[in-house]
């Protein structure tokens, strides 16, 4: 397994609000990419935007601008 | 075989569509159930789809447009989603029975509901929207364009009614979508029905619904969704929220490229060749001795479909003769409209009916205008 690092995580409500979360990071070109869901935030099932911890700012700023449908902001260890 | 039966479904598709659907077959796995290649593939061909019909149909959320199997089960979501036991609702005696027949069984249930009129040409009177409105009427369904005859509805009036009224809008485009501009906002339409296999020129098992904000439908099914799913109940979130089980990614895929070829292709483009062939076919048998031609042909805009009777001869044996001897595929019979066929007065003898798509020649309609003639001509 890969050595675990700090990664800033996006969960959504719904795989469209994940597609819509990727679309958004690739046109603003903000790293990151989806994974599933770790158990560590939810034990659901779904896909979740993981993106490098110095990246929080720029998503952060893309989720209201695209008023993207989010459950849950987490900065964890992946 | 000359193929004039668009209005059931348009037949060819664009160039691309087929091979998008083998393409998927190939090469999707399943859509919001893994974040690995294939699953996140079919993830994004169904969610840029959703980008593709919010944007033909002026839906501002593209999380908002929910896929279905047609437009079917599109109207029986939002009819049996939104309205109550005590609600009314006005419909039209132009609809079909994916209309109806929800209808009736809420009727059943305890909704009110009436319907506008239609005269012995398949018209109505818009007034009549204001003459049935009660305090208890909470909706306004209806189809854009009658299937019989292909006459238009007033979006703009009837979207301007509901909005004066606070009442929801719930449109049928089966008939219209991919030819005809339609704006949810602009012309007030709360729930769009679309189908994907007729005018939109998807595959068949594709449709879906666009909601504007704040519309509440409650989920008619529940089930797997690739997420939320310790909850008991249906996410409540769209598209989620009516999407229970796994989407027809391959036949989304298929729209896709569907709805490629009309954004570059225009609708307008579609709608100007498909309109010159009907016309052009309408003017050709109207004045054959025994033909009637239903539906208003002095309307600027009106669907590609032109529907006829010669003398008292049954519907059904017309279309029989124009396929075995003449190739040529129309529909006959009630075309899933009773009460349109009541107004019109042709419940024994049906009707028959020509639609045309873009793919359509000018010349299968000089065919197809050469048999009327030739059977119109036999049956005096």
């Amino acid at each position: 397994m890969r050595e675990k690092t700090e990664k800033f995580v996006v969960t959504f409500r719904t795989t469209a609000g994940a597609i819509a979360m990727e679309r958004a990071c690739h046109a603003a070109d903000v790293p990151g990419r989806l994974i599933p869901v770790p158990r560590s935030i939810t034990a659901g099932c779904g896909m979740c935007w993981a993106a490098p911890p110095e990246a929080r700012a720029e998503v952060e700023e893309l989720i209201v601008h695209e008023r993207l449908d989010v459950d849950g902001l987490y900065a964890i260890l992946l | 075989m000359i193929y004039l039966d668009n209005a059931a479904t348009t037949h060819p598709k664009p160039p691309g569509v087929a091979a998008a659907v083998a393409a998927a077959m190939d090469g999707f796995g399943n859509c919001g159930r893994g974040a690995y290649q294939d699953a996140l593939s079919a993830a994004r061909v169904v969610y840029e789809t959703r980008e593709q019909a919010a944007e033909l149909f002026g839906c501002s959320r593209p999380d908002h447009v929910v896929f279905t199997a047609n437009i079917t089960e599109s109207l029986n979501i939002a009819l049996f989603g939104l309205l109550n036991p005590g609600d009314h609702v006005i419909s039209t005696d132009l609809e079909h029975n994916s209309v109806l027949r929800p209808l009736y069984r809420l009727q059943k249930a305890g909704t009110a509901v009436d319907f506008v009129p239609a005269d012995s040409n398949g018209q109505i009177d818009y007034e009549d929207f204001t003459r049935l409105l009660r305090p208890q009427t909470r909706a306004v369904v209806c189809t854009h364009a009658s299937n019989v005859t292909g006459d238009l509805t007033d979006l703009d009036k009837i979207g301007s009614f509901c909005r004066s009224h606070g009442l929801l809008f719930i449109l049928d485009t089966a008939q219209t979508a991919g030819v005809f501009p339609i704006d949810m906002e602009r012309q007030q339409i709360d729930v769009v029905c679309f189908t994907g296999h007729k005018g939109l020129m998807g595959p068949q098992g594709t449709g879906g619904i666009c909601l504007r904000e704040h519309v509440e439908i409650r989920p008619w099914k529940t089930g797997g969704t690739g997420v939320q799913s310790f909850l008991e109940d249906q996410p409540m979130e769209y598209p989620t929220r009516l999407e229970a089980g796994t989407l027809n990614s391959h036949g989304i895929a298929g729209l896709h490229a569907a709805l490629a070829f009309l954004k570059e292709t225009g609708l307008e483009t579609i709608h100007r060749r498909e309109d010159a062939m009907a016309r052009r076919f309408y003017e050709a048998v109207r004045k054959l001795p025994g033909v009637r031609v239903y539906g208003n042909f002095t309307a600027q805009e009106r669907a590609a479909v032109v529907s006829l009777n010669i003398a008292d001869l049954d519907a059904a044996d017309v279309s029989d003769e124009l396929g075995e001897r003449f190739q040529i595929a129309t529909r006959p019979g009630a075309h899933c409209a009773p009460r349109m066929h009541r107004a019109l007065g042709t419940e024994r003898q049906g009707i028959v009916r020509f639609s045309w798509s873009y793919f359509n020649s000018e010349e299968e309609t000089d065919l197809a205008a050469e048999a009327v003639r030739i059977l119109a001509a036999e049956a005096r």
